[in-house]
């Protein structure tokens, strides 16, 4: 029988068997059977060392036996650590070992704790030596679990110390192609967590830290750092009492002194942690208080550098008091009652512009401390008493002529006034006054945006003063007469331009909103009825303005639906009535139709409806569908006009009310998905008649869009594939022939580009893209797969139409782009990555078939086609695919059209960046066609030729070489270009080609 | 960034001045248009030196004030170029090494039209006469930079910063 055999080897087989079948069905055992087994198992450890691997194997599957007797697992154990030197043993049995003790430690934790510290001694004896990366992190975790579940450590503190600082710091490259995947980081992780598990180890810890910091070594530094941080957590003022002057000085030293910033961050963090310790401690009644004298030491270290703004050693010394500053309440306290007079009175004291903003950073550094301890406590804090001169230093920064000086105190000011209770109600009608200076007079307009953005962030904790003050004066600015006080025209403009900036930067807070809006329309108005020249740059404006605000009003729902009900019967009054007055040009207000104005207008109406709530849009939506199919004015403010609105109807007269089928758009399109649309099938058929066609592009495009914008949120169902249909019927014979084929390309388009994003947009809005299953997804888009396409088919036989060819090729582009204006709704966008590729795989090889199957007239548009696919491709995809289409892209470099040049280089150069190899195959080629494209008279493709040629310099030097000279005297001539921005590209280009082959 | 100068010996200048950089250009309106031609400037000469390596400090040339953009003159029609640069110290070393290397940076990126002219700021340096006159040495200069070592070092000083 094996098991007795004399041969050790062949005992060790028998009992390796009998191993592997209790690993199988150790859970099947009795407790009687159990019993024999370990005492069979203990009896065995003594045996040859060649049976032992198999022995502790049995062990192992006995020690996750649910049925062992009480008094089995200590007797284990203390066979195991009688009997066996683990480390001796190899990596995989010790692993086992150490199984059985965690194993153990899970299960048996109270007949362990009956071992006493012997156990813990025992233990320290299996793992004193152990060097693999994966017994370690087991053996880690055990100590962690003694000291955690309170095992007795008795004499042995020291000793378990010992046997785990050894690895301090870890030192340890994984091997390549490691296939446990052990980071140095686990272990780092994984042993600070032991050596910061106890404060019992805080006595030869410390020591070691403050020794490795003193090291010259980084990572030492780095992770003594971040060990000294952890144990913060768990330390008391006792255990740090010894050692704190070392630490400090270790510490400053290296705030002071190092290069790196990581090790800077780290300091500090780990000065933040000693503090909050410190202040966290409590005090027995014999003990002094520590916090207050390693403060003390330092203030003493710091706070004479912070008077000496012209020295090296200013920002650290201000670092290192804000981290401890920032630690509690009283060493904030403690800081600042001795830094902000210091600084205060500094402030003072140096005149340069450049030293005044250096100490009010500092000042502004620990002004921000105070607000992580809420609002200010009167009767305690040091900056209620300072109030009045920290208020005169920072109001005397805000009238400085330094512009730098002057941002500090803009962002100085804000911090004040979000202070609760810091600012009195004068001082903050001074700030006002401050800000509205800075705003509208301080010639740089860097500082004036600062004060505006000040006055937002401030203006929802103060309405009354903003809303007192400001707006009423910048209302006056704005409507004070045009050019007067000798002012020029210009100054003029730019001050107008600024009123209107800051109407609406400071429209943060419903009260604000209600008083500015009006004002906003209030000058729209009156531009609209002014004559200048610059009236559509004016509207522009304002609605610039009101779309700001109507962004800040989004989150708050009655200054959403105040907007709304405001702004836009208002826009659209104002737009009916312009396109009332006839088709008499050049009659005032009729700015207001120009494309740029209502472009403008576009996203202030979109702003005002995305957020409101379904009912609330929908009794808007009562009023404007109406309003466009039926020319029902009675909701507009001024509701008199000459004739009747009728956008859909006929005649010639109507021109002009068709462009405001663009607001329509604005509206509907942003409306909430589950709002219903009155008439909605009338809606999209007068849509689809009007897209086709309108002579207007302008007007068709912006229906087409809108028809695209309701399709896309149209219910699937039989109702939307009668509409596709008649769009199909009405788009085929316009692209046949006739006057409108343009119109009718533009509908194909955007009805395909509806059919993309519809699939997304008929799960509804409250799904995130990343919850859904990826073949849900495609299944949603799959569903219109046949319609969609087909009308890409029909798109990539367009390209070889001679008149429709080149915009079908940019169709492309608009086709591959981020979900434009009407479709860009909540960003799935990882949905449309995949989109890219799917569209990628499946179009371009008809692109590239039609293009070798097309006459030379046309070849230009599939190349155009193809160059705007790859131009929204993801680079990685790019580089994979590069192999087939390199030759394509190769022969679109000659092709005469700009667009396609300039687009080819643009997708040739990551190309160059990141597949040198493959391109190198192609240097001459490549080589020649840059240098030819660098004297195109188009300065876009100049620029592109010479960053390709900029990028060549990537390629292996040994490719590049042969070409040096070359290059280096063709990228001569660029150097002369006519052009600035040609000339920097050549300049780069050439300077990189020069020291090219050089060993720098 | 190791220097010529650095290695054993101490840094001359260890705690210099430094300045603010000033930020790119802002690309104008006029820049984009096609049509319109850009004269070459005096900032479009300041901004190819501004970014060169100082030999001895991790600083540009513009941060320790070596060049300052007053003292770039161009003159495009007549295709002139001239540079005054001013050494931290009046003891510098490294003037001539500075002058080389806004020499050759201009030469790489300036059309071969132009003369140029790159020499000290007057009574900013104890041996002026004698570097102006090694920079205007077209030989020199050339011989110069066939000495491969002297050319790495100037390379590096080219090199944009890491």
């Amino acid at each position: 029988f094996c098991l007795e055999n004399t041969d050790p080897r062949m005992r060790g087989r028998g009992i390796q068997l009998l191993s592997q079948v209790l690993l199988q069905c150790y859970s099947l055992l009795q407790e009687k059977e159990v019993l024999h087994l370990v005492l069979f198992y203990e009896s065995r450890l003594q045996d040859h060392h060649l049976v032992i691997p198999s022995v502790l194997q049995g062990l192992r599957a006995l020690s996750m036996c649910k049925v062992l007797s009480p008094g089995l697992a200590v007797s284990v154990l203390k066979a195991i650590f009688q009997e066996v030197h683990v480390q001796s043993l190899m990596q995989l049995d010790r692993h086992t070992v150490y199984s059985i003790i965690t194993n153990f430690m899970s299960t048996r934790e109270e007949e362990l704790k009956g071992l006493g510290a012997d156990f813990t001694f025992g233990f320290i004896q299996v793992m004193d030596g152990e060097k693999d990366p994966r017994n370690l992190l087991v053996a880690f975790q055990i100590v962690r679990d003694l000291i955690a579940k309170d095992y007795a450590l008795g004499p042995f503190v020291e000793e378990l110390f010992e046997v785990t600082s050894c690895y301090f710091p870890v030192d340890f490259t994984p091997p390549p192609n490691d296939p446990h995947g052990i980071q140095r980081e686990d272990l780092i992780l994984s042993l600070r967590a032991v050596l910061a598990s106890t404060p019992q180890f805080a006595e030869f810890l410390l020591p070691l830290l403050i020794e490795k910091l003193d090291s010259e070594l980084q990572s030492a530094k780095l992770d003594s750092l971040q060990t000294l941080t952890a144990c913060c957590a768990i330390y008391g003022q006792k255990e740090l009492q010894e050692f704190l002057p070392s630490l400090w000085s270790s510490l400053r030293r290296e705030v002071f002194q190092t290069a790196s910033e990581k090790i800077e961050t780290e300091c500090l963090a780990a000065l933040h942690a000693l503090s909050a310790c410190l202040s966290r401690s409590v005090l027995s009644s014999d003990s002094e208080d520590l916090l207050d004298s390693f403060l003390s030491s330092i203030l003493q270290d710091c706070r004479h550098h912070l008077c000496e703004p012209d020295m090296k050693l200013v920002w650290p010394s201000a670092k290192l008091l804000q981290a401890a500053a920032g630690a509690s309440l009283r060493t904030y306290h403690r800081i600042t009652r001795s830094v902000l007079p210091l600084l205060l009175e500094q402030y003072t004291k140096h005149t340069q512009s450049s030293q005044r903003r250096t100490i009010l950073e500092m000042l502004l550094g620990f002004l921000e401390l105070q607000k992580k301890w809420g609002h200010v406590e009167e009767d305690e804090s040091t900056l209620l008493s300072l109030q009045a001169p920290v208020c005169s230093v920072v109001f005397s920064a805000l009238t400085d002529p330094s512009v730098q000086l002057q941002l500090v105190g803009i962002k100085a000011l804000t911090l004040l006034g979000s202070l609760q209770g810091f600012l009195s109600s004068s001082d903050m009608e001074l700030v006002v006054d401050h800000l509205i200076r800075l705003t509208l007079h301080e010639k740089d307009s860097q500082s004036s945006e600062a004060a505006m953005e000040a006055a937002g962030s401030l203006a929802p904790t103060y309405p009354k003063v903003f809303s007192g003050r400001m707006v009423p004066r910048l209302e006056e600015e704005l409507q004070s007469g045009r050019a007067g006080k000798g002012e020029s025209y210009h100054n003029h403009c730019s001050s107008q331009q600024r009123c209107l900036q800051a109407l609406a930067a400071v429209s943060t807070h419903t009260s604000i909103v209600r008083e500015t809006v009006p004002v906003l329309l209030q000058h729209l108005q009156k531009v609209q009825k002014g004559t200048e020249a610059r009236n559509t740059q004016d509207m522009v404006s304002v609605c610039q303005s009101l779309h700001r605000v109507a962004l800040q009003c989004q989150q708050d729902v009655e200054a959403c639906w105040y907007f709304h009900q405001t702004v836009v019967p208002c826009l659209l009054a104002m737009a009916v009535q312009a396109a009332m007055q006839g088709n008499t040009h050049m009659l005032p207000g009729k700015a207001l139709l120009e494309e740029e104005v209502l472009c403008a207008m576009i996203p202030v109406i979109s702003a005002a409806t995305t957020h409101l709530s379904p009912e609330l849009a929908a009794q808007s939506v009562s009023h404007v569908v109406p309003l466009f199919l039926d020319g029902e004015v009675s909701f507009l403010p001024q509701n008199s006009f000459p004739c009747s609105f009728q956008p859909f109807g006929d005649g010639e007269c109507l021109e002009a009310q068709r462009r405001l089928v663009a607001l329509l758009m604005a509206f509907v399109c942003s409306l909430p998905r589950d709002v219903a649309i009155p008439q909605q099938e009338w809606l999209l058929r007068e849509l689809l008649a009007l897209s086709c066609s309108c002579n207007c592009p302008f007007t068709a495009t912006t229906a087409a869009k809108c028809f695209a914008g309701l399709v896309n949120k149209h219910p699937a169902g039989q109702q939307l594939d009668e509409i596709l249909q008649l769009a199909v019927n009405r788009m085929e014979p316009g692209l046949a022939e006739g006057p409108h084929r343009m119109q009718a390309l533009t509908l194909l388009l955007w009805v395909r580009l509806a059919l993309d994003e519809w699939g997304r947009g008929a799960r509804g809005p409250s799904l995130a893209p990343t919850a859904l299953p990826a073949q849900v997804t495609k299944a949603l888009v799959l569903r219109y797969h046949p319609l969609s396409s087909c009308l890409t088919d029909k798109l990539l036989g367009l390209l070889g139409d001679t008149e429709l060819g080149p915009a079908a090729a940019d169709g492309f582009s608009l086709l591959m782009a981020e979900s434009p204006d009407v479709l860009h709704k909540g960003c799935h966008a990882d949905v449309r990555i995949m989109f890219r590729q799917r569209f990628f795989t499946d179009n371009v090889p008809k692109l590239v078939q039609g293009f070798h199957g097309a006459g030379p007239d046309v070849k230009a548009n599939y190349l155009k086609g193809l160059s705007h696919v790859l131009n929204h491709l993801p680079k990685t995809v790019l580089v994979t695919e590069l192999p087939t289409l390199l030759s394509l892209l190769l022969e679109a470099l000659s092709c005469s059209d700009h667009v396609v040049q300039h687009s080819t280089l643009s997708c040739l150069h990551p190309l160059l960046l990141e597949a040198p190899q493959i391109m190198s195959l192609h240097v001459d080629t490549l080589v020649t066609k840059f240098l030819n494209l660098t004297s195109s008279p188009t300065m876009a493709v100049r620029i592109a030729a010479l960053r390709c040629a900029h990028a060549l310099t990537s390629l292996p030097t040994t490719v590049l070489l042969p070409y040096k000279g070359r290059v280096i005297r063709a990228l001569a001539k660029p150097l002369d270009d006519k052009k600035r921005l040609v000339r920097k590209e050549a300049v780069a280009a050439r300077g990189e080609w020069s020291v090219c082959g050089s060993s720098s | 960034m190791v220097g010529p100068g650095s290695g054993a010996a101490p840094l001359e200048n260890a705690n210099p001045l430094i300045y603010r950089r000033s930020g790119e250009r802002p690309v104008t309106a006029r820049e984009e248009d096609d049509e319109l031609p850009d004269a070459i400037d005096d900032r479009e000469i300041f901004d190819l030196i501004r970014s060169i390596n100082d030999p001895e400090h991790p600083l540009t040339l513009e941060e320790l004030n070596v060049v300052e953009q007053v003292r770039v003159k161009v003159n495009d029609a007549e295709s002139t170029v001239s540079v005054e640069f001013t050494p931290t110290i009046p003891h510098c070393s490294m003037a001539t090494l500075i002058g080389l290397s806004i020499k050759v940076k201009l030469l790489r990126s300036l059309p071969e039209r132009f003369k140029l002219d790159v020499h000290i700021t007057p009574g900013t340096h104890a041996s002026e006469h004698a570097v102006n006159k090694q920079l205007a040495d077209k030989e020199r200069v050339a011989a110069a930079l066939e000495n491969s070592h002297l050319l790495e070092v100037v390379n590096q000083c080219l090199s944009a910063r890491s």
